[in-house]
């Protein structure tokens, strides 16, 4: 493995008196796509859900050891969540555009962050970030319209340009494709596909094909472990570890 | 009477009670359609109903003055009834009669009837209104009603009602007093809501709630009495300490007041509604390096707007309908002013002064009652029916 | 790049502004809500603070001569000097006292009696309308033990009184109890039944959505025009006894209907359609379903329903004053077609009144309406926790 993005040390989590992560190691390669697979309440979401932090928001969780980002942790008093998540973007499970103009859905962060001027500086962005996220040929016509009104998959499309526009490092994917259709899918996965040149992308997935098809590696948890990380073709043709193989091989989960 | 009707009923309970029992073993042993409790509440049906009818014809006709059936027919009568109804009942009782379907079908006919009194109350308020009022807009000009600016209905005799009857001065109070309380209501309700649905603990919320649903549930008189006594002092007193001058009965203090009573309906649903707003909108604006304020006041309130315009329309509609508050606060005084520290009447206080005074009921005074209530009830209505159409499409959008 | 940043991040400018704001925001939330809160507190602690005196009345120990010349004249019962501070509505009670108790005759007995407002507001320290002999009067007397503040029973055994010293609640409370007995009588059985129907029979047509937009607008029609109506319909119409609790309990019935009909359809949506299923399964019919097995399942929240909608009933007022529910009425009522005023139009009448006396026992009255309606809402929550099925 080359070059690091996000180091994980020893990290614990628990939500109230349960454990959910126990003491987890892990180093997300930069530019790469990273699948966590394994059986549902394995923790690999809750994991995702550290990189950015967003289990703040979760008043009873709480986290022992370190996250690193570009050598620094995230979790260090002097590091700011709102700032960090600029870095660390995120697609949701569901589709979740604002109810508002597909235009604004994308305008809405970067107005606030002040990465675009209102007016040429931001339509640039706006169609910069539909184009990365191939959506700009099917809406550049109603990007007035509502984001809510699109398809499934063009609704996710847009959570993804959405995220692009803030210009991250590193995009978070939990389950992007769990509620689209395979069309859709397929689609999703050219467009990580293309997106790794420039981001760092970790992708959580249910799907074990998925995660053959589209990442470089591949992290299996089970019981809020990580049983066996490696490279996506070895881990898959040649697993390490018993229960990996009982996984992938469809005996449980 | 009272006593003829108390023996009647008793013999009946009595009688049905042994025909109850007596149905009941008849039918108990054999195959027959339907349960033996249903044969005997069959019984009983036929005993009791078409006397019941004749009781309800007779007192109807009664009530019209169309006629007046004497007791010393209506009793024969119905015993004569119950009779005939308890022979014809216990003659048809055969096993192939299908006593559980008819028994149904008398439940379900009082459940109609009794689903149609609530259209009978709102079709009786709006007739009740309607008509008195035509009478009132027989003597006062609906345009002197709706325009002219001196409302002195105590001046009004049978002949002279010119320039008496201009409501603008009471719909003025009205909306000022509204206004005042929607100030107070609005923002500490609406902010109150954001606190507790967005920030605060569940254990805060659950406290906070509740505690506020309190001040929902104070009756208004006492709300009266306390903008009478203690808050009207204390307006005045500040009034004098920044030196203006304020009437002890002033708009001011019942729209303070008014506003504290409306502040739990507007926060409660407005945090229903905030809360009803997705989990995933909040973790989407988050994810994109937000603020809590930034994506309470770009997503999440957007989202919940149509909610909370609802639950101020209800409010609004509330402080306007409110009469118990401005009676004891307001002051009786029609007065068209900008100055909330003058003394201003609303339509409410009109209605209860021209009712509870000794005018006859056909005066000038006691109608207008009514032409002031027709205005307020279509204003509440239209601001209800326009609630409900926001709310229903809040509801389509999330669910 | 990036380590850059998150390293600078406190000392970035714009975020600082956004947390400001952020602050600000959140402060004026908290704000809110405290005032609110504040708001809450205070009014409590005023109408607590104002009424909590009424509890206690002044008395006075005096020597009552029953005697013939007493009989006919009460005023000689008692000696000159008492006659200013001793109530007078107390003194015309003797004769008939007298009448009742003829062991009592051609005696004289040292007995505490009911002092006037003046002397009871004086020694609570408010303001009164005694005259400067009558204040030392009473400092002596109470250097002597003869005058004391004793727990104030006239206040719930008395009905209204033009003597402040003598009002009390009693006929206004049984009047309450008469309204909400004939509002529970016609709302609970219609208000149930048209749940039932709507919830379990309805069909999906014009009558049912015209019904279901009624009730709605029931429930948001202002209370005073709920009075109009008994007005105009129960009194001129169907003339029923005016100020009666006959007229009062009808017209409050209907502005409960709403609330009723309401809680109990939710109530009845709560329970599972799995249960109904399983009913009709077994070949029950309709009605046999909804009787034997929803109905019951749903009884706490019908109950809790109908208990909130009658603590908003017994609190209402303004509807009652339409139909003359306001009147000055000394006497319990023992029937429901008689004259009779109810607690909260009582309050109303006393808040009205100029004399001083009278404000202590307004808040007072104020705190018994309170209480009663909290330990009906306190019933009411407790109801639901006891009895609510979880599914």
């Amino acid at each position: 493995m080359n070059t690091s993005k996000i180091n994980i040390q020893d990290l614990k989590l628990w939500y109230g008196t349960e454990q959910a992560l126990h003491g987890i190691n892990l180093a997300i390669a930069d530019k790469k796509i990273t699948a966590f697979i394994g059986p549902s309440g394995c923790g690999k979401s809750t994991l995702l859900r550290c990189m950015n932090r967003m289990n703040d928001h979760i008043s009873s969780c709480r986290i022992e050891g370190e996250v690193t980002l570009d050598d620094k942790n995230i979790y260090a008093p002097d590091v700011d969540v709102v700032q960090l998540r600029t870095h660390v973007g995120m697609v949701f499970q569901k589709p979740n555009p604002f109810p508002k103009s597909i235009y604004e859905n994308i305008a809405y962060a970067p107005s606030i962050h002040g990465i675009a001027k209102k007016g040429v500086e931001m339509d640039e962005l706006v169609e910069t970030a539909l184009k990365k996220a191939s959506l700009w040929t099917e809406v550049k016509d109603k990007l007035h319209q509502s984001g809510t009104a699109l398809s499934g998959g063009q609704q996710q499309r847009l959570c993804i340009a959405r995220t692009i526009a803030i210009k991250p490092d590193v995009i978070l994917m939990d389950e992007p494709c769990s509620a689209l259709d395979p069309i859709a899918s397929a689609k999703i996965e050219e467009l990580m596909d293309e997106l790794k040149s420039e981001f760092t992308i970790i992708i959580v997935t249910h799907s074990m094909q998925q995660a053959a098809r589209v990442s470089d590696n591949t992290a299996f948890f089970y019981m809020g472990n990580l049983i066996e990380f490696g490279e996506t073709s070895s881990l898959f043709s040649q697993p390490q570890q018993q229960q990996t193989e009982d996984y992938i091989t469809g005996r449980f989960g | 009477m009272v006593n003829s009707i108390l023996i009647l009923s008793l013999m009946s309970v009595i009688s049905g009670f042994f025909i109850l029992q007596h149905v009941k073993k008849k039918s108990l042993n054999s195959r027959w359609h339907s349960l033996p409790a249903y044969y005997a509440w069959f019984a009983v049906l036929w005993m009791v109903v078409p006397a019941l009818c004749l009781f309800f014809f007779s007192s109807v006709l009664h009530l019209l003055h169309l006629y007046d059936v004497g007791a010393s027919f209506l009793i024969p009568s119905t015993i004569l009834l119950t009779l005939w109804g308890t022979w014809r009942g216990l003659k048809q009782i055969n096993p192939e009669l299908k006593a559980r379907e008819s028994v149904e079908k008398v439940i379900r006919v009082s459940l109609v009837l009794a689903a149609s009194i609530s259209i009978l109350t709102t079709i009786g308020i709006v007739l009740a209104i309607i008509f008195e009022a035509m009478q009132f807009f027989h003597i006062v000009s609906v345009w002197e009603f709706i325009t002219g600016t001196h409302w002195a209905p105590d001046d009004a005799t049978d002949g002279n009602t010119q320039g008496m009857f201009g409501s603008i001065p009471v719909f003025a109070g009205t909306f000022m007093i509204t206004i005042i309380a929607m100030c107070v209501a609005v923002p500490i309700g609406i902010l109150s809501a954001v606190y507790m649905s967005e920030y605060a603990s569940e254990k805060v919320r659950n406290t906070a709630k509740p505690a506020l649903e309190i001040l929902a549930g104070v009756p208004t008189v006492v709300y009266g009495f306390f903008a009478a006594i203690t808050v009207s002092p204390l307006v005045v007193k500040f009034a004098d300490a920044v030196g203006l001058h304020a009437d002890y009965t002033n708009a001011l203090t019942p729209g303070i007041v008014m506003g504290i009573m409306i502040i739990p309906f507007i926060s409660s649903l407005s945090d229903d509604v905030i809360r009803a707003v997705p989990r995933s909108l909040r973790d989407a604006s988050l994810a994109l390096g937000t603020t809590m304020s930034e994506t309470i006041v770009r997503i999440v309130l957007p989202a919940a707007l149509p909610g909370i315009i609802a639950a101020c329309l209800l409010g609004i509609s509330r402080a306007l309908g409110e009469t118990m508050i401005v009676v004891m606060a307001a002051g009786l005084r029609p007065n068209l002013t900008w100055n909330p520290l003058e003394g201003m009447t609303t339509v409410t206080v009109r209605i209860v002064d021209a009712l509870t005074g000794d005018q006859a009921f056909d005066s000038p005074e006691t109608l207008s009652a009514f032409g002031l209530g027709l205005v307020l009830l279509i204003i509440t209505l239209m601001l209800n029916v326009l609630s409900i159409y926001v709310i229903r499409r809040f509801r389509s959008q999330y669910e | 790049m990036s380590k850059q940043v998150l390293a600078n991040m406190k000392t970035n400018k714009r975020l600082r502004k956004r947390y400001r704001k952020e602050k600000l925001f959140k402060g004026s939330a908290i704000f809110a809500l405290s005032l609110a809160a504040a708001f809450l507190v205070f009014f409590f602690y005023n109408i607590i603070n104002q009424g909590y005196s009424a509890l206690v009345q002044a008395q006075i120990l005096v020597d009552v001569q029953y005697n013939e010349a007493s009989h006919k004249s009460y005023r000689k019962a008692i000696d000159k000097s008492y006659r200013k501070i001793v109530s007078r509505g107390w003194l015309r009670t003797l004769p008939i006292y007298m009448e009742d108790h003829p062991e009592v005759m051609n005696t004289v007995r040292n007995e505490w009696v009911v002092a006037t407002a003046d002397v009871d507001q004086y020694l609570k320290g408010k303001s009164n309308r005694l005259k400067d002999k009558q204040k030392r009067q009473i400092d002596k007397l109470q250097e002597e033990g003869k005058v004391k503040l004793s727990f104030n029973s006239n206040f719930f055994t008395n009905g209204d009184s033009k003597m402040a010293e003598l009002a009390g609640i009693k006929s206004a409370l049984v009047g309450s109890i008469y309204v909400l007995i004939v509002t529970l009588l016609v709302a609970l059985p219609i208000g149930v039944m048209t749940a039932i129907y709507l919830e379990e029979f309805a069909p999906d047509n014009r009558l049912t959505q015209v019904i279901e937009v009624n009730i709605n607008n029931l429930a948001a029609i202002p209370s005073i025009l709920f009075g109009l109506l008994g007005l105009a319909i129960f009194i001129n119409f169907f003339g029923v006894p005016r100020s009666s609790a006959l007229v009062g309990g009808l017209t409050l019935a209907l502005m409960t209907l709403p609330v009723i009909i309401i809680t109990t359809r939710a109530a009845l949506r709560a329970v599972p359609h799995t249960i109904r299923e399983a009913a009709y399964g077994l070949g029950a019919s309709k009605w046999q379903t909804v009787w034997h097995h929803t109905l019951p399942l749903a009884l706490p929240g019908i109950l809790t329903g109908s208990i909130i909608g009658l603590a908003q009933a017994m609190g209402e007022t303004a509807p009652l004053l339409i139909i003359g529910m306001m009147a000055y009425i000394p006497d319990t009522p023992t029937g429901f077609t008689e004259v009779a005023t109810v607690l909260p139009a009582q309050i109303f009448t006393w808040a009205g009144e100029s004399i001083r006396a009278y404000e202590e026992r307004t808040a007072a009255a104020i705190l018994v309406l309170l209480s009663l309606l909290l330990s009906m809402n306190s019933l009411a929550v407790w109801l639901r926790k006891r009895f609510e099925t979880r599914w």
